[in-house]
């Protein structure tokens, strides 16, 4: 029972951090789409950099995430790649799309068409793909039943409904968001820190009306989720928590103080998921697959933590090197003018 | 095309990709790494260069690695949920092991990359290091599942449902060791002679320099000892096969019959229906000896099993040729090579050696790549040797053959871009000015 919580809770954690640090790359990637105005190339090339060093590590919360799925809760897995296959091949296409044109891109400095036409791919995965995340989210998140068998499932059936597609548009405006606001941060001029903050401005708006409108949906589609959230008095506090750091954001983003918005508005997106995990419990897949009826043997769950656990105090301090490697690397890129060779 | 039949394809063509990218990705690094540190020791800015260009191969290759590993993880589920669900307890360890190797890797290359100048030169070499080490673990992790599918252990199958599950007697079950040391090897000696042929080409294309000289002399050594290795681990490997996949065996030796002192066949097409394998060479003895080390061994033929239950015995013996012939006449040019370096160096100045060197150095990938015929098709029909079956793991999703298609252009899509970048980024002639100053190129 207790290793069934953890392991859960570990996952639950990989799809946080992954939001975090993924998410903000592929809102980086949806601004990249929509960098307009004087200033578009400098928008370009500075979310270009911002990318730069991390987009490798990224995906490796998402490899977590799905490896500690098949080996400790395997019907889930089972189950999602049955039940949400279209989505789930979506989100591949666009992750290898994304992951793709992103290292061509950036090695094809001296030739401008190919560089544009990489350019355009990575900017248009980058914005498809949370939206499916999403998409798969809600789709587990609410009661469209997973049928086994190709007859009575279909390819739409099990997504392609008002609350799963919310869900994508709420992720999606929230790594938008979430992106915007780390790049007001790194932008180094003033011009280019307020475009990102208009950005900022804008996108949090809509994950507001986003988050307001899957709230209602989930009101005649999503039921149990929502009773979820208000089950215990601890989902109301990480509501209100969220809704704080949302409001704190919003207030450092009007005033300028974007080292503050960016530690808030990662605390909004943190909260949020954690809500949600919350309101999911016992659930993996609604309304059927549960973290005890669908898990593997405990000794394997134990095994599973034990690894992660060994993994995680050789990982950690070595991650924390690399990031200490970056911001090295930055400091001199921002002393030479944030020219490379 | 049905389901069956489009799924496999899709999973086949996405792992003869990424075994290409998985492979340079292990070996690269390794060779990365000697280059560094020929250069610390011997302050000879031709390896430093040779160093970085590496390394920006590795990361090229490795990026691209990354992706097509996500779509193989993901693929799992999406074309085999039945195996994931009832196998993925029991696979999951060496699997969540990977993950860890290919996330040290990714850690450390990015400090090997950003780290130039930036960390002392010996925690540098170092992080080249673990970059070649975590590569070559998650390598084995893979491979490990494989070893699983063809020698499933560590759990007691009750009601057709894995219960008592070890998941560490399931990661180290018999075929794990042998396969994955055979794919270690494998992986330098198609890396190395590939990489050393190409530089080979450079060499006669633009005339003797010293940057082509190091990276042939680095890459062919890499892949000379590891095919010469490779020798002693393919007869480990087939002797486990002979002794735990006995009908593995005898369609990659096309032996119908079960028998005495079986002979070895070189060459030769087998036929099914007339079960015969005809037009081989036949070494009398030669398979009882090379599968047992006894002459009288027996050797169970396909007669075993009902010819429903054969794997493609064309394709399989076929494939198995090709991989053996591809090693034999590395080995041998292995040996030459050696020889000629002990006895006529330097090795550039020869050019009929340096045409002979391009000419062999695609066997490698050849022999990789038929290797892995051998073993996928050679344990059809079976996903889980002897206990689940490829048509009872396949999902129930319509419409497969779309997104083989779509997968198959984005892989093609991959591989031409792939080509095109480490044209630009790793072979091409170095300009005098960076052969001049060493400064940092990422």
């Amino acid at each position: 029972m207790i290793p069934n919580i953890i392991l859960a809770g570990v996952m639950l954690v990989a799809l946080i951090l992954y939001a975090l640090l993924g998410g903000a790359d592929f809102g980086a990637g949806f601004w990249d789409l929509l960098c307009s105005g004087p200033r578009r190339d400098n928008q370009r090339r500075l979310i270009a950099e911002a990318i730069h060093p991390v987009w490798e590590t990224n995906h490796v919360w998402l490899i977590l995430l799905i490896v500690l799925m098949f080996s400790g809760f395997p019907p889930a897995f089972s189950s999602i790649a049955i039940g949400l296959a279209v989505p789930m091949f979506l989100i591949l296409l666009g992750i290898v799309l994304r992951g793709a044109s992103y290292v061509f891109r950036a090695y094809s400095e001296s030739d401008e068409r190919m560089q544009l036409h990489w350019g355009r791919i990575f900017s248009i995965s980058s914005s498809v793909t949370p939206l499916f995340l999403g998409i798969v989210i809600g789709a587990i998140s609410c009661n469209a039943t997973f049928v086994k068998g190709p007859n009575q499932n279909g390819l739409l059936r099990t997504w392609y409904q008002p609350f799963p597609l919310l869900v994508g548009v709420l992720s999606l405006s929230l790594f938008a968001y979430l992106a915007a606001c780390y790049l007001t941060l790194d932008a180094d001029t003033d011009d280019l820190k307020n475009d990102f903050r208009n950005r900022a401005l804008f996108s949090g708006f809509i994950s507001v009306l986003a988050a307001f409108a899957t709230y209602i949906v989930a009101g005649s589609y999503a039921q149990q989720i929502r009773d979820g959230l208000s089950r215990t008095p601890f989902a109301w506090l990480i509501e209100l928590a969220a809704a704080l750091s949302a409001l704190v954001a919003y207030h450092a983003l009007w005033v300028r103080r974007y080292q503050r918005a960016r530690l808030a508005s990662g605390a909004q997106v943190a909260l949020i998921i954690l809500g949600w995990g919350i309101a999911q419990y016992p659930f993996l897949v609604r309304p059927e697959i549960t973290i005890f009826n669908g898990a593997a043997p405990s000794n394997i769950l134990v095994s599973l933590e034990t690894v992660t656990a060994l993994g995680a105090v050789i990982l950690l301090p070595s991650l924390l090197i690399l990031l200490l490697i970056f911001k090295r690397h930055r400091k001199s890129l921002a002393s030479t003018g944030g020219k490379t060779t | 095309m049905d389901n069956l039949a489009a799924a496999r394809s899709q999973m086949g063509i996405s792992l003869a990709f990424h075994i290409i990218f998985a492979v340079i990705g292990v070996a690269l690094p390794l060779m990365m790494t000697i280059a560094e540190w020929r250069f610390r020791a011997t302050g000879d800015a031709a390896y430093l260069l040779l160093a970085k260009r590496w390394a920006r191969g590795t990361t090229i290759l490795f990026a691209v690695g990354a992706v097509s590993g996500t779509v193989l993880s993901f693929e799992l589920g999406l074309l085999w949920p039945q195996f994931m669900q009832y196998a993925g307890a029991v696979i999951g360890m060496p699997f969540s092991l990977e993950g860890f190797a290919f996330f040290t890797e990714a850690i450390f290359l990015g400090i090997y990359l950003y780290g130039w100048g930036r960390i002392p030169g010996w925690f540098h070499l170092l992080s080249g290091f673990i970059v070649a080490a975590s590569g070559l673990l998650s390598a084995t992790f893979v491979t490990f599942v494989n070893g699983w599918m063809n020698t499933p252990a560590g759990f007691d199958l009750v009601d057709g449902k894995f219960v008592n599950i070890h998941p560490f007697t399931a990661m180290l079950n018999p075929a794990s060791i042998p396969e994955a040391v055979h794919m270690i090897l494998a992986a330098y000696t198609a890396a190395g002679f590939a990489t050393a042929g190409i530089h080979g080409w450079l060499l006669l294309r633009r005339g003797r320099n010293r940057f082509d000289e190091v990276a042939i002399a680095i890459a062919l050594s890499v892949g000379s000892v590891a095919v010469l290795i490779q020798g002693v681990s393919g007869d480990a490997l087939a002797r486990m096969v002979a002794e735990k996949q006995p009908m593995k065996l005898a369609s990659l030796e096309g032996q119908f019959k079960t028998e005495q002192g079986a002979p070895l066949r070189i060459g030769g097409l087998p036929f099914p229906d007339e079960r015969e394998t005809k037009f081989a060479i036949e070494i009398p003895y030669g398979l009882s000896l090379f599968a047992f080390h006894r002459p009288d061994a027996v050797i169970k033929g396909l007669d075993q099993e009902p010819s429903s239950d054969w794997p493609n015995v064309p394709a399989v013996h076929i494939c198995f040729q090709i991989m053996v012939g591809c090693g034999s006449l590395l080995s041998v040019f292995a040996l030459f090579a050696g020889w000629m370096a002990w006895r006529r160096p330097p090795l550039s100045k020869h050019a009929g050696f340096i045409k002979l060197l391009v000419l062999f150095s695609p066997l490698g990938f050849v022999a990789l790549e038929a290797g892995w015929m051998v073993t996928e098709l050679g344990r059809q029909p079976w996903i889980i040797y002897h206990l689940m079956r490829t048509k009872d793991a396949v999902t129930s999703t319509p419409n497969i053959t779309v997104t083989l298609g779509a997968m198959t252009v984005v892989y093609l899509v991959l591989a031409i871009m792939v080509i095109r970048l480490l044209w630009r980024h790793v072979i091409s002639a170095p300009a005098t000015k960076e052969l001049e100053q060493s400064e940092v190129l990422v």
